[in-house]
């Protein structure tokens, strides 16, 4: 049976979704957390208690301030809510502090801070493309849609259980893509900027930004074909673009491999949506080959993939491949015995919804057999990593053969995702030539 | 989407949060001497580990029955040998695993409760959503019953094992609901034989069986049934208790140790009518112990009466479910010796009435979970219940469109209606009690005296104050649900014509 049919405009599923799963983030709040606890307690005690001048200086933690000056500001907003909580923790001196206060503290504030995130979800969610002919609630893609992101197995451990602001940047990142989708450049480009201000790492998906605000934004026209009209150049929207993004075309340094794929949003920009699909490649791709990769960076290729999948089949169907490797090779980041059922649940979970959610809404099987069996495999890798392994002789003399494992085993799956990607974005870019001939 | 992958979702989220609330504190954490009810289930699986059976409720050198001797029935002492024997002897042996606590230790104790509750009280939840639960809410009704805070609380944070008596007594009522008397009888009897407070479900099982014996008529296979039951009861009674029918002195010990009646009418601070009298009245001090059991036996009794009588004429699914709540209910309220945690035993059949009754169900499952506030933050529980409490009160009234039922004619109120109108008329209340405004109110009540619980220090000469107006203010709740739910059940019409059918049963 099924929930009653809503009319178009009604929403109140939204909050009902968005409050269930911030529920489920209160109830983590005495789970395990990582030494990224320590380091954002740091951050605020820096921020709070020293001048300006010297947060960048000091250095009696090991974990100095690393991220640019714009979450550096952020942490001191946050701190003025934290010296109500508990004024010890702002302390620069008390490393490692942990009071009960301190970590209800700095949970609440990511779980607070992910109404950011709430809100870029609807906002994606509203740009969703709609098929027509009513279904019920459960089956419109913008309902998979937010369940998807909302519910995202890798931003639940790692924000709220590993411990950090993920949510409220991939917020920043996904209003930025849902106002590119909306045709609100400037205000998609000003997010953009706001966000690499707040975590450098996201450079690695400014070329995509650079060259597509560059060719779509600041040419008004195009000419019959799609190609480029050199005359509608409007010197105008590139002065208040650059005036805006004027780090972007000089500071990054994405990987090589990214321009071809960048050069497809030039020749033939497919508006909005051919610029995703580049973010996400260009994402997929820094992480494929960038330098000191966190594994909690594949979470920039599956977030705004998210929106992708719900609208395409072809895309679907690499999206639950990249999703369900990308999300287990998130399993070593929580190692603890008692979180083990935690990450086992969620991910089941996860992994339940998107395939039977997308399977029904695409109408079929979207793996073939040999990726079936690839995504199975992941199972007796879990048995052998978590159970077997650690009963068998050669956990003590060679303890990282579970890690090594896992990495390679999810490296196959991420590529082979990556490839397929590429190849699609290159195959649009293909087929619009061939129209041509 | 499909109901298979929908109900999996639903237990796969709500095993999440059982977890994530066993990662907390649990009852007597780092506190010697005595620690807690954690210490007494490990107590309990060191005695039954390292003792013959004939010791196991008996004072002995090697079994010292103040601390944490066992006083539950047979059941649950096997249940403790079980877990006894999955696990490293170091945390069993006698004496010196005493207030024994290691994060290892932990996770295997949580472990178990998870076990037990996934192979028998949510198969029991799931049947019972999806084949006897009407109308097209049922797998809302069966995340709510899932959410259930009180619960969750008590099991996965105080910790206990109340989702074993509890899952064997809902599969009774499951199977009594799809027809099979026999089994449901025996599911009821094992859940009796686990715990003994579920004494306080036995007579509407009782019941509802003679019921429907007398409807088949006495004289052919309603007296068939009803030797087959009796059978079936007294043989699963024998097989339980084997090991100790061999002397009538091991029987009479252990039902010693089930019913301790020297222990006073009440203990602690617990919702109920002889603890909220004693702030009036000072009735443990005035009557001698004796006087107190009769006057307590007398009131139980008249209290349950009108339920079981309706029940017996009239035994239906739905009757059922109402004499189970009221039935339990009125023990908890006028009965002896009861804890606070004995709440859950109305709170089982109340989470059945979620899709029929939504609103006074919600109610009643929220302030059940009040009334153990002092209980848990004891414990070291409040964040769980804070967020628990909120998340339910939520999903459910935002699934089961809790405030849209809450007319005159949903709440079946039936011929008692005018009644009540006229009454309520003369002294110039609004003549629905029970409507959205007035549940608004009680929860920020709720809310309010939570909050001064865990902020406020009690004055010196009340240092008992925050629990006793929580049980106070509890037990009105309980007082009124009570009246709401006898009204209910008494005001439905014996014969099964009714206009829509929907209750034919």
């Amino acid at each position: 049976s099924v929930m009653a049919t809503p009319r178009a405009d009604d929403w109140s599923w939204f909050p009902a979704l968005a409050l269930g799963v911030s529920f489920l983030k209160c109830i983590l709040i005495n789970a395990y957390h990582s030494t990224d606890f320590e380091v954002h307690r740091n951050w605020l005690a820096i921020t709070h208690s020293l001048p300006v001048s010297k947060w960048y200086h000091e250095n009696t933690s090991e974990w100095t301030l690393d991220y640019p000056p714009l979450f550096a500001w952020f942490e001191y907003s946050l701190s003025h809510v934290a010296q109500h909580f508990d004024k010890e923790m702002l302390v620069v001196q008390n490393l490692i502090y942990t009071s009960p206060a301190t970590i209800l503290f700095q949970r609440l504030s990511v779980i607070v801070t992910d109404i950011v995130f709430i809100y870029a979800v609807k906002e994606c969610c509203r740009s969703v493309r709609e098929e027509k002919g009513s279904k019920d609630l459960l089956g419109h893609p913008f309902f998979i849609l937010a369940a998807l992101l909302l519910w995202n197995f890798g931003l639940l451990i790692v924000d709220h259980i590993h411990f950090q602001y993920n949510g409220f940047l991939f917020g920043i990142l996904l209003l930025s893509v849902a106002r590119h989708l909306q045709g609100r450049h400037l205000e998609g480009a000003l997010l953009f900027t706001v966000l690499l201000n707040l975590k450098h790492i996201y450079l690695y998906i400014a070329p995509a930004y650079g060259i597509f605000l560059l060719r779509s934004y600041c040419f008004t026209k195009d000419n019959t074909d799609g190609s480029v009209r050199w005359s509608s150049f409007s010197p105008v929207r590139l002065v208040a673009l650059g005036s805006i993004v004027i780090s972007v075309g000089a500071l990054s340094f994405g990987p090589f491999i990214a321009m071809p794929a960048v050069l497809s949003i030039w020749c033939r920009p497919r508006g909005a949506r051919g610029f995703l699909r580049c973010l996400v490649v260009c994402a997929l791709g820094s992480f494929m080959f960038g330098w000191h990769v966190h594994e909690k960076a594949i979470l920039m290729a599956i977030l705004p993939f998210s929106i992708l999948a719900v609208e395409s089949r072809e895309d679907a169907g690499i999206f639950l491949m990249l999703t369900t490797t990308g999300h287990y090779s998130l399993f070593p980041l929580l190692f603890t015995a008692a979180e083990l059922p935690i990450k086992v649940l969620l991910m089941l979970l996860f992994t339940l919804y998107s395939f039977t959610s997308l399977k029904k809404l695409f109408r079929g099987s979207l793996l073939n057999p040999l990726e079936t069996t690839y995504l199975l495999g992941l199972v007796a890798v879990e048995i052998l990593c978590e159970v077997v392994y650690p009963l068998s002789p050669w956990q003590h003399t060679l303890p990282f053969v579970p890690l090594l494992v896992t990495s390679v085993y999810c490296s196959l799956g991420v590529s082979y995702s990556f490839i397929r990607l590429y190849v699609s974005l290159l195959r649009q870019h293909g087929t619009d030539k061939h129209k041509q001939l | 989407m499909e109901n298979w992958s929908l109900v999996s979702i639903c237990v796969l989220f709500g095993l999440t949060a059982r977890w994530a609330v066993s990662l907390n504190s649990y009852s007597g954490a780092g506190k010697p001497p005595m620690f807690g009810d954690y210490e007494a289930q490990r107590h309990w699986q060191e005695v039954t580990y390292n003792l013959p059976v004939h010791e196991w409720y008996f004072n002995t050198t090697d079994n010292n029955l103040n601390y944490w001797g066992l006083d539950y029935p047979p059941l649950t002492a096997y249940h403790s040998l079980l877990c006894a024997h999955l696990i490293n002897p170091d945390w069993v042996e006698l004496h010196a695993s005493r207030g024994h606590e290691s994060y290892g230790h932990k996770l295997f104790m949580r472990a178990t409760v998870l076990v037990a509750d996934l192979l028998i009280y949510i198969p029991a939840v799931v049947l019972y959503s999806f084949y006897l639960s009407e109308g097209s809410n049922k797998k809302k009704v069966f995340l709510c019953i899932l959410l259930y805070p009180g619960l969750i609380l008590i099991d996965y944070g105080h910790f206990q094992y109340n989702s074993i008596s509890l899952g064997l007594a809902l599969w009774g009522v499951v199977v009594l609901g799809l027809g099979w008397d026999v089994l449901g009888s025996l599911a009821f009897v094992l859940s009796l034989n686990y715990k003994q407070m579920e004494l306080y479900h036995s007579l509407p099982f009782f019941c509802y069986l003679l019921g429907k014996c007398f409807k088949q008529g006495l004289a052919g296979r309603g007296l068939f049934l009803l030797v087959k039951i009796a059978v079936t009861v007294l043989v699963t009674f024998a097989l339980c208790w084997l090991p100790f029918l061999s002397d009538p002195g091991q029987i009479l010990q252990v039902v010693h140790r089930l019913f301790p009646v020297g222990r006073g009418l009440f203990e602690d601070k617990v919702a109920n009518t002889w603890c909220s009298l004693n702030v009036l009245i000072k009735i443990k001090t005035i009557l001698s112990t004796d006087t107190q059991l009769y006057f307590s036996l007398t009131t139980t009794l008249l209290a349950i009466l009108p339920s079981s009588i309706k029940l017996l004429m009239k035994p239906t699914l739905w009757q059922f479910k109402l004499a189970l709540v009221n039935s339990s209910l009125a023990f908890f309220l006028f009965s002896f010796q009861v804890h606070e945690k004995s709440i859950l035993l109305p709170a089982l059949p109340v989470c059945l009435l979620l899709n029929d009754l939504p609103l006074p169900a919600i109610w009643f499952l929220q302030a059940s979970t009040f009334s153990m506030l002092p209980l848990f933050l004891k414990d070291g529980l409040l964040v769980p219940y804070v967020v628990t409490s909120l998340a339910f009160l939520f999903f459910s009234i935002y699934l089961l469109s809790a405030f849209e039922h809450c007319s005159e004619d949903k709440l079946r109120l039936g011929p008692y209606r005018r009644l009540l109108i006229c009454i309520v008329r003369r002294y110039g209340y609004l003549s629905n009690c029970i409507n959205k405004d007035h549940f608004y109110f009680s929860i920020t009540a709720m809310a309010g005296l939570s909050f001064m619980s865990v902020a406020l220090a009690p004055p010196d000469q009340l240092p008992d104050l925050f629990p006793l107006l929580v049980s106070v203010f509890s037990y009105l709740h309980f007082l009124g649900l009570l009246l709401y739910f006898n009204i209910v059940q008494i005001a439905e019409p014996l014969q099964s014509v009714r206009k829509n059918q929907k209750k034919s049963n």
